[in-house]
């Protein structure tokens, strides 16, 4: 046995681009597959869901506003910053997933590349998605996509890193702005990535990440008024009709997602940037 | 203005050419049938008399309508090769436009928009959307959602009044380019276009159960919305009912679009061409008696320039005729119902008791039928209700503002985004406020353009999904 004793991490939430605690106080231990204690883990509240969305809704202008380049550069660099903690990954998924470490590795690798591909399409979805329409008359009328605005994300709660990032990355490649609940049982990657996401020049308040509980906190983001769309992926499937349901009161854009939990290694399409975007057509006069 | 020598003759457009019948029925499965809801008179709103009765389905009439939807998906609709389809909305297409002088008499008289409205926009437009996706049947694999995208099933759609042909084409047009079959109810207070389509369905010889249309009130929407074997909704209509839908659809796999309110800002700058922007200023909020979701009902005016504005508009405004939709000279028709009249005069008399300055047109209004002159209310602030809450009527508020930024801000203090009018001479001020108003539509120096090219919905609470254009068929898509 060391004589050294290791130094353990407390985990915080991430808010606005800070690491605060949750404002109620609370935390809830987590453990890994075999039920071994890991750490504590900050338990997010009501009031931290509001405080995040604040703080979501206060950078959208500035993320949606900046240039597409400019936006896929800053997601290419939280990719490197992935690549570099590689191996605090890896030991994290593996803790929390119970899968052997060569399976944790290539897990992390497709996290990573996933994250490539998503930005990667910062500047193309509106070549794919926009158009010039061919009106019948003297018009220049275009169609160009923007994104939606504040997502509310359930993140998966089996997938910790690969699925947290799947559904993160595209709402992030189109401009929107995320509040994310990790998953409950398995969130220690979700904390990590948010170190990744703080010292990547992402603006803070553009990622927001919140541990807890799906359940409890799924419901503040549903009706929240300044919520535009939300992710239901994390809720159980008993609890999704309620949260469309509350979503409905402010005609939020809900994600149509499916019973199970997907394969996150499965090569992904551009259904989730779509839904996160809305068509904007413009019509400007010709003539001289 | 009646004692001018310069007056204008009447000029009525024959109602004979309408073909109205004393009655209409359900058309269900290729046929006309005997609906077991309540019958309905549909009224015309310029006289209060009553034009048809028409009979309506009942909540059992839904059922085997989404039953024969179904069964031609399955059977004809869903299985045919696109370019096959395409011939039969093509057909669709011609037969409107054969039909167009009829359907755009009936269309008047039931609805109670001018004839110049109906002739010149709504059934040209509602042909073109038949035209446009036609054309796609066959082009699937072009639309960007992968090769041989999937159509969704049976569509349960539900439309307003305010543009009864036109919202049907909206609807329909894509829904069959992209192997859907339909189950359409047409707004209780204008059913009439909608039955004379269906016989159209017949003239084209469209398979029976492709096209089903439903005449009724609400509940039979509700029962459309909620019958478990439909697999799409569509709706257009009020934000109130478009959350009641969603709350209904909610955790169900039906997929769902919704066009809804609106209170849209039209910004004009001090160096807009002004008498052009007056004519768009009019356009936008008096088209159609300003019973058009997209209508440019908030006025953003530029602080220097608003008294030159409001002189010139309400001439301008004093110019307009309002009367008999029949006559080719009327500007401005009749209010749908009478519901919807004395909801306009319950938010108009809000404007008054919050202390915005009313100006009222002086022209003459007719004493029978639901009229309710153009209205525009000055001084008004963000916080007054007619600035707020949609009036879907012939009613405009005017704010002011001084710099770029105030107008967005203003513009954009809102639940509602579907639409937005900018008025500048600068090419680079309109591309600066394109970028920033959250709206699904953005007119620089005109307004209420329409095309089926051109995709058509709203930010926010005015909706999700759109329609026109290769991003409208998304809805219509299991993508």
């Amino acid at each position: 046995m060391s004589d050294r004793l290791s130094v353990t991490k407390t985990y915080k939430l991430y808010i606005g681009g800070k690491f605060p605690r949750s404002e109620s106080g609370r935390s809830y231990p987590v453990s890994d597959a075999k039920g071994k204690f890991l750490a504590n883990a900050s338990h997010a509240s009501r009031k931290d869901v509001r405080d995040a969305v604040v703080a979501a809704r206060k950078a959208f202008g500035g993320w949606s506003g900046a240039t597409a380049y400019n936006r896929g550069q800053v997601l290419f660099r939280v990719a490197e910053v992935l690549e570099g903690r590689r191996d605090q990954f890896v030991s994290e998924v593996s803790a929390c997933e119970g899968v052997p470490a060569k399976k944790a590795e290539s897990l992390v690798d497709a996290a990573i590349d996933r994250w490539v591909w998503y930005a990667g399409w910062t500047d193309k979805i509106a070549t794919v998605l926009g158009a010039a329409n061919p009106v019948a008359g003297p018009y220049f009328s275009f169609t160009v996509p923007e994104p939606t605005g504040v997502v509310g994300v359930l993140a998966p709660q089996q997938s910790s890193l690969l699925g947290l990032v799947s559904v993160l990355a595209p709402v992030l490649a189109t401009g929107s702005t995320a509040v994310v609940v990790s998953s409950a049982d398995r969130p220690l990657p979700a904390i990590t990535l948010s170190e990744v996401l703080a010292t990547s020049d992402v603006p803070g308040g553009v990622a927001n990440i919140l541990t807890g509980r799906a359940a409890e906190l799924g419901s503040w983001l549903a009706s929240h008024g300044d919520v535009n769309a939300l992710d239901p992926t994390g809720a159980a499937e008993a609890d999704r009709a309620e949260l469309a349901k509350a979503a409905a009161g402010t005609v939020k854009r809900v994600l149509s997602v499916p019973a199970e939990e997907p394969d996150w290694t499965a090569q992904p399409d551009i259904k989730r940037l779509r839904r996160y975007l809305e068509a904007k057509t413009v019509w400007h006069p010709l003539g001289v | 203005m009646p004692d001018s020598p310069f007056d204008y003759a009447p000029a009525p457009e024959s109602r004979d050419l309408a073909n109205l019948k004393p009655a209409y029925r359900p058309f269900v499965n290729g046929e006309f049938v005997d609906g077991a809801g309540e019958p309905l008179k549909s009224v015309n709103p310029a006289t209060e008399e009553v034009l048809a009765e028409v009979s309506t389905a009942s909540k059992s009439d839904v059922d085997t309508a989404v039953k024969a939807a179904r069964r031609a998906y399955e059977k004809t609709w869903g299985r045919m090769p696109g370019a096959e389809r395409a011939k039969y909305i093509f057909r669709l297409a011609r037969l409107i436009q054969e039909r167009a002088r009829e359907l755009a008499v009936l269309e008047s008289l039931d609805n109670g928009k001018p004839i110049k409205e109906s002739r010149d926009s709504d059934i040209p437009t509602a042909a073109a959307h038949f035209f446009y996706h036609a054309g796609w049947a066959d082009k699937l694999d072009y639309a960007g959602y992968g090769p041989d995208p999937r159509p969704l099933g049976v569509a349960g759609q539900v439309i307003p009044w305010n543009f009864p042909l036109l919202m049907l084409a909206w609807k329909i047009a894509p829904a069959l380019a992209t192997g859907n079959t339909v189950v359409l109810k047409p707004a209780e207070t204008t059913p009439l276009t909608a039955l004379v389509f269906a016989e159209i369905c017949q003239q084209a010889e469209l398979p029976p159960g492709v096209v089903n249309i439903l005449p009724g009130a609400g509940d039979i929407g509700a029962e459309l919305v909620g019958h478990p074997d439909v697999n799409k909704i569509a709706f257009t209509g009020s934000t109130e009912v478009g959350k009641l839908i969603q709350r209904t659809v909610a955790g169900t796999p039906k997929k769902l679009t919704l066009e809804l309110g609106g209170k849209a800002a039209n910004v004009v700058f001090d160096d807009a061409p002004l008498d052009q922007a007056v004519e768009g200023i009019v356009n936008g909020i008096f088209f159609n008696q300003g019973h058009v979701c997209c209508a440019g009902s908030r006025l953003l005016v530029q602080e220097s320039i608003v008294d030159e504005v409001l002189a010139k508009l309400r001439y301008r405004v004093s110019t307009l005729r309002i009367g008999d939709p029949l006559d080719k000279n009327t500007d401005i028709g009749a209010i749908n119902s009478r519901e919807q009249l004395t909801k306009i005069q319950e938010l108009v008399e809000s404007g008054d008791t919050e202390g915005a300055q009313r100006w009222t047109s002086p022209c003459p209004v007719p004493e029978r039928g639901f009229f309710f002159a153009p209205t525009v209310f000055s001084d008004v602030q963000q916080s007054m209700r007619i600035a707020r809450e949609e009036i879907f009527g012939p009613v405009l508020s005017v704010l002011t503002f001084r710099t770029p930024e105030e107008a967005v801000t203003k513009a954009n203090n809102t639940p509602y985004g579907l639409s937005a009018g900018i008025w500048t001479e600068k090419g680079s001020r309109i591309l600066w406020m394109a970028n920033r108003l959250r709206a699904g539509v953005v007119w620089a120096n005109t307004f209420n353009r329409f095309d089926p090219a051109a995709p058509f919905g709203g930010y926010q609470e005015s909706g999700f999904g759109r329609e026109g254009g290769r991003t409208g068929l998304e809805a219509y898509l299991d993508v």
